[in-house]
């Protein structure tokens, strides 16, 4: 079955349509999409350098974790909305983006590597300090973020 | 020679055509820009909310300084550079471009800012105890995050040209800000 019929549902959405006929809608709201995407790579960088040992060292990782997530949540939170709303307004040019699936496929893998390996490892407290497992997660965690840094990139270049 | 026609000469140079015209260059750069200052902008938020105290209160600033402050800067060194061969590549628009100048104006007050929180907030600080917070550094990580979304916001906004040169009728304020000379027949 081909999802195109979706995506075209979503192009005609109202929301799609404001965003297409306005000048300003869709800078605007790509321009907030960005501060989440800095938000959620600071709050991401903050844990995953501390598991590399090469950021903040002395704080255990269970806290530097409790104290980022909050702020990691609410920036790709900011991030889905916003992305919902751009995409509504060019989904078929989406369909049609093959940086647009990387996108998407690295987005789910990321967010489940992150809710699942991450945060399991963040929360032992002491098992993941200076471990080989931490460095391999951080890694991951930051090799999916980027996937998802560059297919977004690239979405507007197609 | 005026910076309006030193720009337009360097626009002029081959080396900035070919970066203009390039197929991949270009967009390698602009994405380098764009990730670096992913990476900048979330470190230096992270910092900003500590000096706030709204997160890591009990992570002394001074940690913050040593260890992740050298990464804000490894990043805030390669947007610089991509950022420069940017504007290097279409130097006369960006020179006359609204949204450009809006920048460059609010990345100097930021990086007063800077100035203001290492010479006079950060001697301060280091002293105290971890959870320490001063008014001072309250300032300077609220300034901080306002000027930095703000250069953010603008950046993005380069990419759009309604208030280009070449695109006249402009209101005279416009045209001012943007050191444009409209040709009689366009106004």
């Amino acid at each position: 079955m081909s999802l195109l019929p979706f995506f075209q549902w979503c192009y005609q959405t109202p929301i799609g349509g404001a965003i297409r006929d306005s000048t300003w809608l869709f800078p605007l709201i790509e321009a907030f999409h960005l501060v989440g995407l800095g938000l959620t790579v600071g709050a991401v960088l903050i844990v995953d350098l501390r598991l590399l040992g090469v950021g903040l060292s002395r704080q255990p990782v269970t806290q530097l974790s409790a104290a980022t997530e909050p702020w990691m949540l609410g920036s790709l939170a900011l991030m889905f909305v916003s992305g919902t709303a751009l995409f509504l307004s060019e989904a078929i040019k989406c369909y049609y983006s093959f940086p647009f699936w990387v996108k998407m496929t690295t987005l789910l893998l990321a967010l489940l590597f992150t809710f699942t390996v991450r945060r399991r490892l963040t929360r032992m407290s002491r098992a993941s300090e200076r471990s080989l497992l931490g460095r391999f997660t951080a890694l991951t965690s930051l090799t999916l973020w980027f996937g998802v840094a560059w297919g977004g990139r690239w979405i507007g270049f197609s | 020679m005026s910076l309006l026609a030193f720009f337009e000469w360097l626009g002029n140079t081959q080396w900035s055509v070919d970066l203009h015209e390039s197929q991949y260059a270009y967009p390698i750069i602009e994405s380098v820009h764009v990730w670096t200052m992913a990476v900048f902008f979330g470190l230096a938020v992270m910092f900003d909310l500590r000096l706030l105290g709204w997160t890591f209160r009990n992570v002394p600033i001074s940690q913050f300084n040593r260890r992740v402050l050298p990464w804000t800067i490894a990043a805030f060194v390669i947007m610089v550079i991509t950022g420069t061969l940017l504007f290097f590549a279409i130097p006369l628009r960006s020179y006359q471009n609204i949204f450009f100048r809006m920048k460059m104006v609010l990345l100097v007050l930021a990086g007063l800012n800077v100035w203001f929180f290492h010479a006079r907030v950060y001697p301060q600080v280091i002293g105290g105890p971890d959870s320490s917070m001063t008014k001072g550094a309250r300032l300077a990580g609220a300034l901080s995050l306002s000027l930095w979304i703000g250069v953010v916001f603008l950046g993005r906004m380069i990419a759009y040209n309604w208030f280009d040169c070449d695109r006249q009728p402009q209101p005279d304020v416009i045209n001012f800000l943007t050191s444009c000379i409209p040709t009689a027949a366009e106004h």
